[in-house]
This record gives structure tokens, sequence and C-alpha cells, in this order.
């Protein structure tokens, strides 16, 4: 062995090389790429990454560019994951294991409890962090981030908060008023009147319409609206009684079982097809939706869509920022969160890429409260949102809100409203799925 | 050293006066046949050992991401283990394997992927087998066919179930349209439990049936002229050669094509997952055709039960040997019939 001749030294360092490659691949390149510098590159700086899902926007609207030339010494990279299923039980292992981490990373309205209630001491308390003001965020988001014992592991980034799009050329035809003012009025304060007005506009609908796309968004909807769901507040499961489960539930049945949907999925191809053809003439929407609504109905559809404010506020969708303990760069990290999630940044954010702010200093900025969207009837969605952000109950969330939903949408209400099942057959599927999916 | 030639060690020509090893030795020769015995046994070692290295990336590579993923799994599968906390494991034995015997979901995944599995396997088969016979014909263009079927194969899963989502599409769907020319109603591809089985399983067959042409051509083109001539003296028709000539000649190939596309449809996923984008690994609203690959990743990734997960993906690698082990049988009792 220690007498290593010219071709052994020459084999070993062949397979030295090879091991090297291989704990190369087996070395987990996510977020890595800094690690043999340091986290500086060549010109000194610190490079800060930030994992995000889907699309953010923060490139987009420059806000980046802006950080970097106001602090030299700092690179920003995001690397972005399209869809939250996949980057979520990513982020839960590297967090599990401590590595591969960015400094920063999102996290997903629908995950939040979940990751205050679990991972909280494996993230930085932000609400210390520089630039943090606790008092520019919306209450109800602030106190979504923060654990039982008062650390906020997340900062609000956007929020949800739901109006209801409507066709206005459908509405005209079967006889209902257009202007968004009286529309908000026919149904306001209750979702049973906005079923009612659904029954109005059964009765004279243009042919192969109908007044809601799925009942699941109607679902959707009314339980997003409520402050107490499937968790009480002693964080006790109560999704099978709670009051909100049974009246978006009955909602939802009302409209699959009384025909006032189209009976189509969100999201699904034949939705965007129904978008395009105009097939139904309401869906609930936050400010994202609308450059959906606008993508997918095309230029043919422009001045028929309009605003008006739902029967409840309700909240959908939104996220937060996180930064990991085991970040590279904790410190600069925080501050960088903190000014991402700063008022003016929001609001410039919401001009640049709908997401509207959580932080409420920001409905009062001119981008926020003089903004109108021209596709929609040049409607004040500046106005209509912020009025919904503030109405918008505390909701309390626990760890499996998402799980729970996805199978009384998904499955419940699917199986009424497609298969033709009845309400209670749904009910118990839904309830058999769910709690199949809650034991561990 | 080591460069030295061989021919220089011959015992009889004097050791070169620049090599320093010749002066150390007790003698010349004595220094000489020591080198000639390290020589050789350097020579024997490195013939003994060095194909070990040459094939030893594949095995390290197969060990840190075959071998232990499959042990981790197993053991993973004792436990209760969340992926919300994949570090703390609780010993729970074998509750995660007998909770699956009472679990319908589990049962229904299995009935699924197995009638899915011959709805699929079957029709591709018989379709590849006939496509093959058509293209072993002599004909014009034959290499634009041949390239032509296997192109499903080289499409991507998703860009192919996406489209076929888009074709049986309920409302604007062109499978309905064209159903619709006929007077057949417009048919919920995605909600029926039949119909959307047989739209999952057209996917499989699209992609697949090229593919199994391609090997039953392979093999067909190694069928013997003569028996075809033989046959065609003694008044066999076109048919009559296939089903006397081709097909038992093709025996070991069609059974490794059925054991192959019985894996492939064991560990169907992708299609199923897309064909409803948003319902995803439940498989439809009913669970109607969510798969075992379905399940698996609805409790591991979707619900976050590793555990769970695990015994789902050991039972699936024990009934893959299960059908390993039929397969065998099959293989022995064929071999001896012959």
């Amino acid at each position: 062995m220690r007498r290593s001749s010219g071709r052994f030294r020459h084999r070993a360092v062949v397979l030295a090389a090879v091991a090297a490659l291989l704990t190369g691949c087996a070395d987990d390149g996510g977020g890595d790429s800094s690690s043999a510098s340091g986290g500086t590159d060549a010109a000194g700086r610190t490079t800060i990454t930030v994992g995000v899902f889907g699309v953010f926007g923060y490139k987009q609207a420059g806000l980046y560019d802006e950080y970097m030339k106001e602090h030299p010494d700092i690179y920003i990279k995001e690397t972005s994951i399209e869809r939250n299923e996949n980057y979520y039980p990513q982020l839960l292992t590297h967090l599990g294991t401590g590595s591969g981490l960015a400094d920063i990373q999102a996290v997903e309205v629908a995950n939040i409890a979940e990751v205050t209630a679990t991972q909280a001491d494996k993230l930085v308390d932000l609400s210390k962090a520089k630039g943090v003001r606790r008092g520019d965020f919306i209450p109800w988001k602030w106190q979504q981030g923060t654990t039982k014992d008062g650390k906020t592991v997340g900062l609000g980034t956007d929020i949800g908060p739901m109006a209801i799009c409507y066709r206005k050329d459908l509405f005209a035809k079967a006889g209902l008023p257009t202007d968004r003012e009286q529309v908000g009025r026919l149904w306001a304060g209750d979702w049973g009147t906005y079923l009612e007005t659904g029954r109005k506009y059964q009765d004279k609908a243009p042919d192969g319409t109908s007044f809601i796309d799925a009942a699941s968004g109607v679902y959707n909807a009314v339980i997003s609206s409520s402050a107490e769901t499937y968790y009480d507040a002693r964080g006790k499961l109560i999704y099978k009684d709670s009051p909100a489960v049974k009246e978006a539930w009955d909602h939802a049945m009302d409209a699959a079982t009384g025909k006032l949907t189209a009976r189509l999925q969100q999201f699904q191809k034949s939705w965007d097809q129904a978008l395009a053809n105009g097939t139904f003439a309401t869906v609930s929407c936050p400010p994202w939706m609308l450059g959906y609504i606008k993508e997918k109905a095309g230029p043919k559809a422009a001045d028929q869509w309009d605003v008006a404010a739902a029967p409840r506020p309700g909240n959908w969708g939104g996220s937060f920022l996180t930064v990991p303990t085991a970040a590279r760069h904790k410190d600069e990290a925080a501050e960088l969160a903190a000014w991402l999630t700063a008022p003016e940044q929001q609001a410039k954010l919401f001009e640049k890429q709908a997401s509207f702010p959580s932080a409420q200093a920001a409905y009062t900025l001119p981008q926020v409260s003089d903004a109108r969207h021209p596709y929609f009837g040049d409607a004040p969605t500046g106005k209509i949102f912020a009025a919904a952000a503030r109405g918008v109950p505390t909701q309390i969330l626990g760890p499996k809100d998402l799980l729970i939903k996805q199978n009384i949408q998904d499955v419940g209400i699917l199986q009424v409203e497609q298969q033709g099942k009845s309400p209670e057959a749904g009910w118990k599927a839904a309830v058999k799925s769910t709690d199949n999916a809650l034991d561990q | 050293m080591a460069s030295q030639p061989d021919t220089a060690a011959a015992p009889a020509a004097p050791p070169p006066p620049s090599l320093p090893a010749a002066g150390k030795g007790g003698g010349p020769t004595a220094a000489e046949d020591r080198r000639r015995a390290r020589r050789s046994r350097r020579y024997r070692r490195d013939v003994r050992w060095s194909p070990y290295a040459f094939v030893a990336p594949f095995f390290v590579l197969f060990a840190a991401f075959g071998l232990f993923p499959l042990l981790y799994t197993g053991w993973a599968s004792l436990h209760r283990v969340e992926l919300t906390d994949p570090t703390h494991m609780e010993w729970v034995g074998l509750r995660n394997y007998s909770r699956l015997w009472e679990d319908d979901f589990f049962w229904n995944a299995l009935r699924n992927t197995f009638t899915i599995g011959v709805i699929s396997t079957v029709p591709q088969l018989l379709m590849a087998l006939g496509i093959a016979h058509l293209l072993n014909y002599r004909l014009r263009g034959s290499m634009f066919f041949r390239v032509a079927i296997l192109t499903p194969y080289a499409t991507s899963v998703a860009a192919a179930t996406l489209v076929f989502v888009l074709l049986f599409g309920r409302d604007y769907g062109m499978v309905n349209w064209l159903l619709g020319t006929v007077g057949i109603d417009a048919i919920d591809w995605q909600n029926g439990t039949w119909t959307s089985r047989i739209a999952v399983s057209t996917i499989v067959i699209w992609r697949w049936t090229g593919y199994n042409a391609l090997i039953y051509l392979a093999a067909m083109q190694a069928v013997p002229n003569d028996l075809y001539e033989s046959a065609a003296l003694d008044g066999a028709s076109r048919w009559q050669q296939f089903i006397h000539v081709t097909i038992p000649s093709l025996r070991p190939t069609i059974l490794f094509t059925i054991v192959v596309s019985t894996i492939g449809a064991t560990q169907l996923f992708g299609e199923p997952l897309l064909f409803n984008g948003s319902t995803g690994a439940s498989g439809g609203a009913d669970h109607q055709y969510q798969t075992l690959g379905l399940y698996l990743y609805e409790q591991g990734w979707v619900n976050l039960h590793l555990g769970r997960a695990s015994a789902i993906a050991w039972a699936m690698f024990l009934i893959l040997l299960l059908i390993a082990a039929v397969n065998a049988a099959v293989v022995r009792r064929l071999r001896k019939s012959q």
C-alpha cells in the first residue's frame, strides 16, 4: 500500500476524481452555488438568495435592482419553483435538514399556520428585524405569521381580498343592473342573496350561460369570509361541526343542485375556455384574479367585465417571507425581507404586478388609492379591494386547513356537482377522505 | 520505472547503469528478479482489480440513489414520520402495513391500477403486434413509418397528457365533438368512472404502442424466412402464417413486453396525475382513477405522511416481486412445454 507506484497513484487520482464528482452530485445543489466563495462574489458583494414559488414579481417590478443600487455590497439572486405543491414539501425537507435553504424563503398563506406551528424554532423572529414596523401591516395578516408565544416568523407580502367579477353584458340580458354600485347592493351582506340573485339570473339567462363558474368557488368565497372555520381558537379540529363550514357547504350545495353553476373546475383548461367564451356571469375574484381573467377572456371581452363588492369580504391567497435560522446571511436577509414588505415597495408591486398590499399603510399611497383597471370598465380596484381588505375577519388558521379544504372541494363538492351524487353522499365522502388525509 | 520496456528486463541483458534500483540491490540479477516479480504482481493485481474500479461508479451511484433510498423507505415505513419533521421518527412496527389492509383508498388504488393496467396493456400490445406485422411487409417509406410510430414515445408525459385533456374536454373537447357528429351526447370523461379510466388508458396506449411495435418488428425480422416459405408452400394464408409462424417465434419477445408493460402499468403516475390538473393526486372526485403511484404521492407529498407513503412504496415493491415470480413460473412452464 505504502509503496505506491506511478500507475497506482494515477489510478488513485482517477478514483478520487470520480469520488469528488459523486460527492459533488450528492451535495444538494439548491441555493448552494455561493458556498464555495463564502457567499461573496468576485466583486466582494454578499449574495442573498430568495426562494419563491410561481411569480412573486419582485424581479419584474425592479425591486431587486433598486435594492442593489441602494446597497452596492448586496447581490440578490432569486430561485423560483413554479408550483407551491412542489415548493412546499421541498422547503419542509430543507428546513428539517437545515441545508439547501435560501436566505429568504416564501411561504403560501395556506401553509403559514403549519409553518408557524411546527417550524418556528427554525425561523428567525422578524418582528425584531431592522426596518419592520408592526403597525404597517393589516392586523389579521400580521397575526397569521405570528406564533402563539408572539414570535413573528413570516412577514406578510400580498393578500387576496375578494370582490365579485361579473359580466355586464350577461347581466343586462338577464335583466339585472350593470352598475357596480347597484350590483354590489344586490347581494350586500349575505351570500344567500347572492345565490338568490343567481336564481333570478338563471330565469332569464342567455342560452348556455350560468351565473357561477363552480360550486367550489362559492364554497371558497364563503369559507374565506368566516372567522372560525376548521379549527377553534384553542386549536382543536372542529371542521365536521363548524357552523362556517356548514354555511359554506350548504351554499355550495345550493348552487350545485340549483343548477346555478357551469359545472367547471377553476384553473382547468375547460375553465379557461369558458372564460374565453363568456359562459358564466360571476366569479369571486381577488386582485390577482383580474390579470388571469383579462388574459383568458382576451381582448374581445374588454368592457364586458366589471368588479363589484362581495357580499361579505373574504381573503383568498397571499404569501409571507421567512428567514431560516440556517440561512447564510440572516441579518442581511431579514433586512431585505423587511424592505420588500414595507408599504412603499408593496405599493410599487401592486402598481406593476397587481399583488394587493398587506401593508395597510400602503392603501393611502396614490399607487393604490387611485388605481383603476381599464379592462374592468375602469373600476376603482384600489378602493374596492382596500375596503374589502379592511373588512376581512381575523381568521383562525390551523395547520391542516389546506388539506381539509382540498378534500371538501375536490372530493365532496365535485361528487355532487359533477357526478350528480346527493349532498349527503358528497359530505360523507369528503369526511372519509379528509380523515384519511389527516390521520398520521 | 514502470515505463521501462519489457525487452530490457531480459535476464541476459545487463541492467542499464542509469537505474538507481540496480545499484542498491544485492546483485544485478537478484534486483532484476525482484523487480520483475513486483511488476508481475502489479500486473496481476491490475488485471484482477481494475475491472472493479471501472464498474464501481455504477455501484456507488446505485448504492447512493437506489439502495439507500430503498432501505431508508423500508426503515421509514416502520415509523410514524411526517414531512414537517422528517428527523423525528416514532417506532410503530408494522402499523403502517396493517392499516393499509383496512384502507379503502389503498384497495381502491390497487383495483384501479389493475383495471387501468389491463385496459391499457392488452389493447396496446395487440395493436403493437398488428402494426409490427404490417411494418414487416415490404413497403415504400418503411423507415418513415418506423420513426413515426416511435414519436409518441419521445413526447413527454406532461405534454401528451395536456393535449389529451383538451381532446377529452367535456364542453369543447374534440372527442365529444366527434361523438356529437354521430349523435352521441357529450360525455364527461374526467368525472365518469369508466370514461376517466378509458381516457387515461388512451394516453398510455398512444405513448407506448409504437415502442412495443418496434420491439416486435425487430423480433419478427429475426424469424427465418424459410419458415414463411414452407408455410406458404403448405398453402397457409398470410393470416395463418401470422398465427402459426410469427406468434410462436415471438413468444419470448411477447413475454418480455408483457413484463415490461406490467411494471410500467403498476407504476402508472404521470398520466392520471395530470389528467385532472386541479384535483391532482386524489385521482378524480371519487378517486375513480387514483393509481397506487398517485396514492403514494398523495400520502407523502400532499398529506405529508412519509411513514405511510413509505409503506405504500414497499407494498408496491412487493407486488412487483410477486408479478416477477408469477412471470418466472410462466416462463418455466412455457420452456417445459416446448
